[in-house]
C-alpha cells in the first residue's frame, strides 16, 4: 500500500467515522523523522484499546508505533495474548498468526514482499509477547534467526502469561509465585538476549518502556539493521500490573525500578560489526539532512 | 432446482449458507431474487420497490468504494452518493433512508459505535440499533459480504441487496453483479421512476430491529 493510495473516496467523506478522516488528514505516514514527540499534535496510529488502564503494553505500542521509521510499508505480525487484542486497533497492516509460530509467518512474509515489490522497501516487525517468544514460539523464533532473516522481532516481556490468569512462562524471574503458579518458579529467566546474540542477531536489547524518546531509538535502529543486514531483537519490560500486584498508576515506577543497573531489565545493548557500520551511516546522513533543513530555514528567514 | 428460498430471517442462529441449499450465482446479464435466477431488469424494480417500502432503507458502502484506490471506485462512490440522494427525495415522510460506512473489517473490540459504521463481523448492531429493514452492500469484498449477510439473515429480519462487483451473492435476497457505476445509476433511475407506486410499510412492526 502506497501512502498516496490512502483516500478517502470525496463523495463519501462525510460519512466516514472520524477516526478515519483523522488518519488521512492528520498522520504521520510517510513522514521522515516521525518519532515519538509526534504524539500529542498528530493522529497516532493507534485507535482506543482494551487493555487495562495504566497498562505499561499500552505505552509501548505507542511509541513503537510512533517510531515505526515507513509505517505505510511495513507489516507487523502479531501472536496470541494481549496484543492480539491491540491489533485490530491498529492502522498499520498486521497479521494474527496462531500461538508461537509467529517468525516462521514473517519468515514466508518477508520473503514474498522481497519478490512481490523488488526494490522497494517493506519492512516486517513481529511483536508478540514472551509466551509467544519464548516458550510455545521458541523453535520458530531461533530457527528465523538462524536463517539471518531480516526482519525486527519484539518481545512484549511481562514475565508471564497475563491474559489468561497469570501461568508460569521462562521469562519470568526464579521465585516469582503468581496466581496461577503458586509453588514459585524454580530456575532462572532464560536469557535470550544472549541467546539471541549467539543466534545471530546484529542488533539486540533488553530494556524498558518507561522512557520514549529510548523507545524510539532502538525501535528505528532495530528496523534498520533488519532491513539492511539481518535480524535483530527488542525484549521491553511492560509489566502486567494486574499480575504483579501493583495499581493503575504503578506501571511507569514498577519499570523504572526494573531498570536500575542491577536489576533485570538494566539497559543491555548488542551491535554487530556490520550493524554498527551501518547505524553509523546512517546517523551521518541524518546530521548532514538536519544541517541543511537548519540551513534552508536560515535562508528563508534571511 | 432447490426448493429452499433465500428470504428475510431471522432464520436461526446459524443459517446454512445458501450456497449449500443449493441455491446457485447468477450468470453474467442475470440477477438473483430470494435465490431464483431473474432478468435483470425485474431485479431493479424489486431492488427499488424494496427501497421504496422499508421503512430505514439504508446502503452500506464498503472500503472497495469508500477509499480512492483508483478512479473507479471514486467514480462509483459518487453513484452511491447519488442514489443515496435519489432515495431520500423519492421516500416519503416517515422514512428514514441511510448512508453507512463499512471502512474496513477489523474485528473492532471493545465496540462499534453502530451509529456511524457497520462491521461485517457483528452487522447485526448497526441493523438493530438504527432499525434498518433494508439494506444494500456495495463494495464490500466477497468473503466479508457472505460473512455479513448470513450474519443479518440469521437474526434479523432485514432485506439485503448485494450489488456486487464479481458474481454475486447468493446469501443475500436479492443480488446483481458486475455491478459498475452504469448499474447503480441505473438502479436509482428505477427508484426515481418508482417513486409514489410503493406503499411504505411505516405502519407494520419494523423487522430489522427482531
Amino acid at each position: 500500500m502506497s501512502k498516496e493510495r490512502i483516500q478517502i473516496s470525496e463523495a463519501l467523506y462525510d460519512i466516514m467515522p472520524s477516526d478515519y478522516q483523522d488518519l488521512v488528514k492528520s498522520a504521520t505516514y510517510g513522514k521522515e523523522d516521525r518519532g515519538w514527540k509526534d504524539i500529542g499534535t498528530s493522529k497516532e496510529l493507534i485507535e482506543q484499546h482494551s487493555l487495562c488502564a495504566g497498562c505499561p503494553e499500552s505505552m509501548a505500542f505507542r511509541y513503537i508505533l510512533a517510531s515505526l521509521p515507513n509505517p505505510e510499508d511495513t507489516v507487523m505480525v502479531g501472536s496470541t495474548g494481549c496484543t492480539s487484542l491491540v491489533f485490530p486497533m491498529v492502522a498499520v497492516h498486521n497479521i494474527h498468526s496462531l500461538f508461537g509460530n509467529q517468525n516462521a509467518i514473517a519468515s514466508g512474509l518477508k520473503r514474498a514482499l522481497s519478490v512481490r515489490f523488488p526494490g522497494r522497501v517493506k519492512d516486517v516487525v513481529v511483536l508478540a509477547g514472551d509466551g509467544a517468544t519464548v516458550d510455545i514460539g521458541l523453535d520458530m523464533t531461533l530457527q528465523a534467526w538462524f536463517r539471518q532473516e531480516k526482519f525486527t522481532t519484539i518481545c512484549f516481556d511481562n514475565e508471564l502469561y497475563a491474559n489468561t490468569g497469570g501461568q508460569e512462562s521462562g521469562l519470568m524471574q526464579k521465585g516469582f509465585v503468581a496466581k496461577m503458579a503458586p509453588v514459585g518458579k524454580l530456575f532462572d529467566k532464560v536469557r535470550l538476549p544472549e541467546i539471541a546474540r549467539e543466534s545471530g542477531c546484529h542488533y539486540v536489547v533488553n530494556c524498558t518502556v518507561s522512557k520514549p524518546s529510548l523507545v524510539e531509538k532502538v525501535i528505528r535502529n532495530a528496523v534498520h539493521v533488519a532491513r539492511e543486514i539481518g535480524p535483530t531483537y527488542l525484549q521491553l519490560y511492560t509489566p502486567c500490573i494486574l499480575e504483579i500486584g501493583k495499581n493503575s498508576m504503578e506501571g511507569l515506577q514498577e519499570m523504572r525500578d526494573s531498570e536500575k543497573p542491577t536489576e533485570r531489565f538494566a539497559y543491555k545493548e548488542y551491535i554487530s560489526e556490520p550493524a554498527k557500520q551501518l547505524l553509523a551511516e546512517l546517523a551521518a546522513k541524518d546530521k548532514e539532512r538536519k544541517a541543511a533543513a537548519k540551513q534552508l530555514a536560515g535562508q528563508a528567514s534571511a | 432446482m432447490s426448493e429452499y428460498r433465500v428470504l428475510p430471517g431471522p432464520e436461526h442462529f446459524l443459517p446454512p449458507a445458501a450456497a449449500s441449499m443449493g441455491i446457485r450465482l447468477p450468470n453474467p446479464g442475470e440477477a438473483h431474487i430470494n435465490g431464483v435466477i431473474a432478468s435483470e431488469e425485474k431485479a431493479y424494480e424489486e431492488a427499488a420497490r424494496q427501497f421504496l417500502m422499508a421503512k430505514v432503507p439504508t446502503i452500506f458502502p464498503g472500503p472497495l468504494v469508500l477509499w480512492a484506490w483508483n478512479e473507479k471506485a471514486a467514480k462509483k462512490a459518487t453513484a452511491i452518493r447519488h442514489l443515496f440522494n435519489t432515495l431520500k427525495e423519492c421516500v416519503q415522510p416517515g422514512q428514514k433512508p441511510m448512508l453507512i460506512p463499512m471502512p474496513d473489517y477489523r474485528p473492532k473490540y471493545p465496540k462499534i459505535n453502530p451509529e456511524v459504521e457497520i462491521n461485517p463481523n457483528h452487522p447485526n448492531l448497526t441493523i438493530w440499533h438504527n432499525k434498518i429493514d433494508c439494506c444494500m452492500f456495495v463494495g464490500v469484498h466477497c468473503h466479508q459480504a457472505n460473512l455479513s449477510l448470513k450474519i443479518i439473515r440469521g437474526g434479523t429480519s432485514c432485506y439485503t441487496i448485494a450489488m456486487c462487483a464479481q458474481a454475486g451473492h447468493e446469501d443475500a435476497m436479492l443480488s446483481f453483479r458486475d455491478a459498475s457505476v452504469e448499474k447503480i445509476m441505473k438502479l436509482a433511475d428505477t427508484v426515481k421512476r418508482l417513486k409514489g407506486t410503493v406503499q411504505p410499510r411505516l405502519s407494520a412492526k419494523n423487522g430489522g430491529a427482531n
